[in-house]
């Protein structure tokens, strides 16, 4: 076995659990909504209407979204409610992995439910009713079992969403087998995203296959084919639960990451120098930009690193550009104010957005900066990542140069280096610490208004952690001593097609380089 | 004097514009077997589901052994008063068994009194005891509607209602229905009252015919008494089994 396929195969365990109790919890709160729901659509004809089209509705909204929607929410519910009632709780994670994928799972059951209650024939209502059944025995013991077969057909369309849906629990926090799918993506580690759409295509087909025996049973009223599908579900999600008995404990530091390889790669040297000097660590991965910070300023993570020109637009807000050392200084000192945060430090480099072009066609077009870059936008189409057109960057560049792009075209990061050697796009935003700007021939071009903020890479501390000796000593020499020419490297490592590093191989060599270990 | 088992009393039902029934007065005793006659439409169903409370008159009472109708806890009233209708209803997933106890099960019957009771009512309606296991749907219409009988009669009603209750079935099934149903009225001493628009059958079957036009009574007694009605509606309505019995006659001759 390879070691790619090694390495993902250790890791199945934890991945699955969380999988499986997300996707359950998930089904069974939804079936405890669901059903109720369907009876009283079939009872009166009012609600039907709006039942039916709001579980519609909640389908027509990508997964995705959904997901990345109940974090804000959540997050003003948890204010409101540690304001009100003095406890608040976490946003990121389970719960709104949980509520989303609940949501979601409704509408075939919904409508299941009420298609199959409704269509109960007339004459065994009447009987029903003739034999002297109040409205809940007739539920409960006539149309609810005929109506089964229907519901658990629904039920397993259900169930097969729901598992596939999960996979996308992983940007906001909560570990799932998109794990996998998410970090293979970001590191064009194509085994790993295989790895993961089986493992969770597989999980879907056995829950769908149980769950069919469950429905023929119903249908056939054979109690012993619905009895093994039950039972088969059941020792499934015990069996897949187990490990989380040891992986649930929480482990005393949690590392985070965002969702790219010099994350990955600084997580995994971070957590090696916790576990160094003895303390327990666990990596929390695949951070969307904006919630990494919040987790961690509320304590769900302990550290992780960020990039001082992202906290300053995006944290406090700031258009302005005083310049890099007044940037951090004041990033410093208002963090801790405001969240009680600390910045232990700038590791030594920067990755900075910025924007890069292929040599030879900057060379043939003549531009070497922004200025030469806004002349002939007019013919050049600009390809960025998926959320850069929307960051006070590109606005910032964008009024200080007056940009005329003939197009724009966002990609996902891997797909942008793509496009702009195959010539698809003309100019990408990239990021000055990715070794594939080295590897693909590409120039970045300057920025000689200064629109651009500095973006050192700097060590954040949660607030519960700041007088943490330990972790502070564990950190400290990190600081200040990785040039950005080790980090670019250290990232190819990883982003390349060939010959490719794990995260935690490429941390271990990068260490070792730079004698950290 | 006793209650009545059935009473009536200047019952009203509309809907919409439509006056389904118009003042109707009935009193039905013990061991009574009424047919309920009358074209589609004419209220016939509708007085009979006011009975059983299906249907909630708009006026007048109706009253079940000395108690009114909208006193009584509708579902209690049923697991009282036995029902059969056309379509017959059986829980398709339950047992033939199973349907037959369900109101006993609803009383909170213990299981080994439901399973006598089943056993006992197989035999009271002709059907081998197998039966008992097997699933409504492996039974042909006349096995099915006597299982309907089985199931009306189980918990020991004094009144059953049926609602064109051999309607789908074929001449001869109808006829050995009939005819044992009708025996069975005798040997329970049951208050029957029974929906037809077959006068033929209505004037076999029961003691008492209470023909129903327009929502009223315009006829109330026993088939040699209707027969000497002068109304020309209750006329009207004997006059088909008079020329089929004459044709059949004529046909059939002396051997008839």
């Amino acid at each position: 076995m390879s070691p790619q396929v090694e390495a993902a195969f250790a890791r199945l365990p934890e991945y699955l659990a969380w999988h499986v109790l997300l996707s359950a919890s998930a089904l069974g709160l939804g079936l405890l909504i669901s059903l109720p729901l369907a009876v009283a659509a079939s009872r009166n004809r009012h609600i039907r209407w709006p039942v039916l089209a709001g579980a519609s509705l909640i389908q027509t909204i990508p997964s995705l979204a959904l997901l990345a929607l109940f974090f804000p929410l959540l997050l003003v519910i948890s204010a409101a409610s540690e304001d009100l009632l003095g406890y608040g709780f976490s946003a990121l994670g389970f719960l709104p992995a949980l509520l989303a994928l609940t949501l979601y799972s409704m509408l075939p059951i919904v409508r299941n439910g009420t298609t199959g209650i409704l269509s109960v024939s007339p004459a065994i209502i009447q009987a029903a009713e003739g034999v002297g059944m109040t409205p809940r025995q007739r539920l409960l013991q006539v149309e609810l079992p005929l109506a089964a077969p229907v519901i658990m057909a629904g039920v397993r369309t259900a169930a097969v969403w729901t598992i596939g849906a999960a996979t996308l629990s992983t940007p906001v926090g909560q570990t799932s087998l998109g794990n996998y799918i998410f970090s293979g993506l970001q590191t064009e580690n194509w085994v790993l995203v295989l790895f993961g759409c089986g493992a969770s295509a597989l999980l879907a087909m056995v829950t769908d296959q149980l769950l069919g025996l469950i429905e023929a049973g119903a249908a056939k009223r054979d109690i012993r084919r619905a009895a093994i599908g039950g039972a088969g579900i059941l020792i499934g999600i015990v069996v897949a639960l187990t490990p989380l008995i040891s992986f649930g404990k929480p482990a005393s530091y949690v590392v985070g990451a965002k969702n790219f390889s010099e994350q990955y790669i600084l997580a995994e040297m971070i957590a090696e120098r916790i576990e160094d000097l003895g303390g327990d660590a666990r990596m929390k991965e695949d951070l969307g930009s904006a919630i990494a910070y919040r987790a961690l300023a509320s304590g769900e993570i302990d550290v992780y690193v960020d990039y001082s020109g992202t906290l300053w637009a995006n944290v406090l807000n700031r258009e302005d550009n005083p310049g890099r050392q007044a940037v951090l200084e004041e990033l410093t000192t208002e963090l801790a104010e405001r969240d009680g945060v600390l910045v232990l430090g700038s590791l030594g480099f920067e990755n900075a957005y910025a924007l890069a072009m292929r040599q030879d066609r900057a060379t043939a077009l003549g531009i070497e900066s922004l200025d030469d870059l806004a002349r002939r936008s007019g013919g050049l189409t600009m390809g960025g990542d998926l959320e850069f057109f929307a960051r006070p960057e590109w606005t910032a560049i964008n009024e200080a140069y007056g940009f005329d792009f003939r197009a724009r075209r966002s990609f996902q990061p891997t797909f942008m280096f793509r496009a702009v050697t195959s010539g698809d796009v003309d100019v990408i935003s990239a990021f000055s610490s990715d070794g594939r700007i080295a590897a693909d021939n590409l120039v970045t071009l300057a920025d000689p208004r200064q629109a651009l903020p500095p973006y050192d890479a700097v060590v954040l501390i949660a607030p519960d952690r700041v007088n943490d000796a330990r972790l502070l000593a564990a950190l400290r020499p990190l600081i200040g001593s990785i040039p950005v020419e080790a980090m670019r490297d250290a990232n190819y490592s990883v982003d390349r097609d060939a010959d490719k590093l794990r995260p935690v191989e490429a941390a271990r060599s990068l260490s070792q380089q730079l004698g950290l270990d | 004097m006793a209650d009545p088992r059935i009473a009536l009393e200047r019952v009203t039902k509309t809907y919409g514009a439509h006056q389904a029934l118009a003042d109707v007065s009935l009193e039905i005793a013990a061991g009574e077997f009424v047919a309920l006659v009358g074209a589609s439409g004419s209220g016939k169903t509708t007085l009979l589901k006011t009975i059983n409370g299906l249907i909630t008159p708009d006026g007048g009472e109706v009253r079940i052994e000395g108690e009114a109708v909208d006193a009584l806890t509708p579902h209690l009233l049923r697991r009282r008063i036995g029902y059969v209708f056309q379509e017959v209803g059986l829980f398709p997933h339950l047992t033939v068994a199973e349907n037959i106890s369900i109101t006993p099960k609803l009383l909170g019957w213990d299981k080994d009194r439901r399973a006598a009771r089943a056993a006992e009512l197989l035999d009271l309606v002709a059907l081998p005891q197998e039966m008992g296991a097997r699933f409504p749907a492996a039974l042909s219409g006349g096995q099915q509607q006597r299982i309907g009988v089985a199931r009306a009669l189980a918990a020991e009603p004094h009144i059953v209602l049926m609602d064109e209750p051999f309607g789908a079935l074929d001449p001869l099934t109808r006829d050995a229905l009939g005819d044992d149903y009708r025996a069975l009225h005798e040997r329970l001493n049951l208050s029957t009252v029974m929906v037809t628009h077959d006068m033929t059958e209505a004037l076999l079957l029961a003691d008492r015919i209470v023909v129903v036009a327009h929502g009223r009574v315009i006829a109330d007694g026993a088939p040699q008494t209707l027969a000497a009605s002068s109304d020309p509606d209750v006329a009207a309505l004997l006059a088909a089994p008079r020329r089929q019995a004459e044709r059949l006659r004529a046909r059939l001759g002396d051997a008839a």
